[in-house]
């Protein structure tokens, strides 16, 4: 049987907020700019800010890179066409992707969300815990890595995680990001390392 | 085919390694542990889905969607193709996004200090929704090779950089398409990431005389492959818990 092959992945380069974040790269073109904005004032579910920086494997910050997250509503439905969970239709206020940059000078990258509910998981499995799936491009990473942020305040959830399980212990809390507070506002801290030690767990999806 | 069906496992032979000294950047920004290869669940079956609302009518065509005082300097060109998976099948209503230099090799991004010019009337970014059949085309100004700090003499060819997005998370795609004939091709150290030429050569666009304007613009057609999904006749272990 001949399937015809993926296309090769190859690096997104140093210049990738050109074509993705163009405000980013300085300028101005398009009406609307996407991934920018992932909350409205209709969407339901408790506000949170993610953020972190992401170091090399000598430790120093990367700050050309650009990720997207992807998640579920605030009760665990995406908004998408195959998600056929049982219960309430996905939240139309909220899209579940966002986008953005690592600032250029202190490499540090945020997304204003909110946090997801508990997803169904593979059949036999637990609910998978509340979690968002990240994807990091940039200069000198040939193809995109995806992985996973949970929630340090979701403990018991966490414990009982399909994908948590699979990973052994020392490094499963590279994936954990600590619940914070700041002026008010809750905020998940999430350092990702790409190499060495304290690397972060990066999956085959 | 079940919008909830599981990809094709990625197959790490069709990808260039995370680590090829070749192409310095990415000697310290690649893992060394192994990825842990999961099973596909909802998280991973859907992702993002995009309308053509969201576009302006100008997105696809970096000749007019930038223009200031004039159309951009430049060899005219359309670039077009159908983005497939891995069975032949058009992937339909897909976002394609790109990216590009302008004809002197020079990008429109804060951080490009080459000092060929800018040109005032080009951007360099176009985005696109696939048809029903998985057809796309944007019209462009060919863009020229510019170097780069990886060996002191190196210098990429013409390229235009492409982000893909299926229906699925996990199809999340960037790639480079490259100019068929293009000298450079053969000392690029990205491409080199590459060592299998079969790879190479998927990302080559061809000249297509037949799909260009007459006395207006040449075109590059060039194909793209995302990954497809399994067939789930006896089973189906997404759902339920």
């Amino acid at each position: 049987m001949d399937y015809l092959p993926e296309t090769p992945s190859q690096t997104a380069g140093p210049y990738v907020h050109i074509g993705l974040i163009p405000r980013q790269a300085g300028f101005e073109i398009f009406a609307n700019n996407l991934g920018e904005r992932m909350v409205s004032d209709a969407t339901r579910g408790e506000r949170i800010r993610i953020e972190g920086r992401i170091f090399d494997g000598a430790g120093s910050i990367v700050r050309d890179a650009l990720m997207e997250i992807w998640q579920a509503d605030a009760h665990g439905r995406h908004n998408h066409p195959a998600d056929t969970q049982d219960g309430t239709a996905p939240d139309a206020a909220f899209h579940g992707w966002g986008r953005t940059g690592t600032d250029f000078a202190t490499g540090i990258w945020a997304f204003d969300t909110i946090k997801p509910g508990a997803v169904t998981g593979r059949s036999g499995h637990a609910r998978m815990a509340p979690h968002v799936s990240l994807w990091i491009v940039a200069r000198g990473i040939n193809l995109g890595l995806s992985t996973r942020m949970y929630f340090g305040d979701e403990e018991a959830a966490n414990a009982a995680d399909p994908v948590l399980k699979l990973i052994d212990p020392a490094r499963r809390n590279t994936l954990i990001a600590p619940r914070g507070l700041r002026e008010g506002a809750v905020v998940y801290g999430f350092d990702i390392r790409l190499q060495g030690e304290g690397e972060t767990v990066f999956l085959d999806i | 085919m079940k919008p909830d069906a599981e990809f094709f496992p990625r197959d790490p032979a069709d990808h260039p390694p995370a680590s090829s000294p070749v192409y310095k950047s990415s000697v310290l920004r690649s893992p060394r542990f192994p990825l842990l290869s999961l099973q596909n669940s909802l998280s991973e079956v859907t992702g993002p889905v995009f309308g053509a609302g969201e576009l302006g009518p100008l997105d696809h065509d970096l000749i007019l969607n930038y223009v200031q005082t004039g159309e951009p300097i430049g060899e005219r060109i359309i670039v077009h193709g159908r983005l497939m998976d891995g069975e032949g099948r058009g992937l339909g209503g897909m976002l394609v996004e790109l990216w590009q230099a302008n004809a002197g090799g020079r990008y429109r991004h804060a951080l490009d200090t080459y000092l060929a010019p800018i040109d005032p009337n080009f951007g360099g970014c176009g985005r696109t929704i696939t048809d029903a059949e998985g057809y796309y085309s944007f019209r462009t100004i060919k863009p020229g090779p510019y170097p780069f700090r990886n060996r002191v003499n190196d210098w990429r060819p013409a390229h235009i950089h492409f982000s893909l997005f299926g229906s699925g998370f996990a199809q999340r795609l960037i790639t480079q398409m490259y100019f068929e004939g293009d000298p450079l091709i053969a000392h690029d150290a990205i491409i080199a990431t590459m060592p299998d030429p079969a790879l190479r050569e998927r990302l080559i666009a061809k000249l297509d005389l037949k799909a260009s304007v007459p006395l207006d613009t040449l075109a590059y057609r060039f194909d793209m492959v995302l990954r497809g999904r399994r067939q789930t006749r006896f089973e189906n272990k997404l759902q339920g818990s």
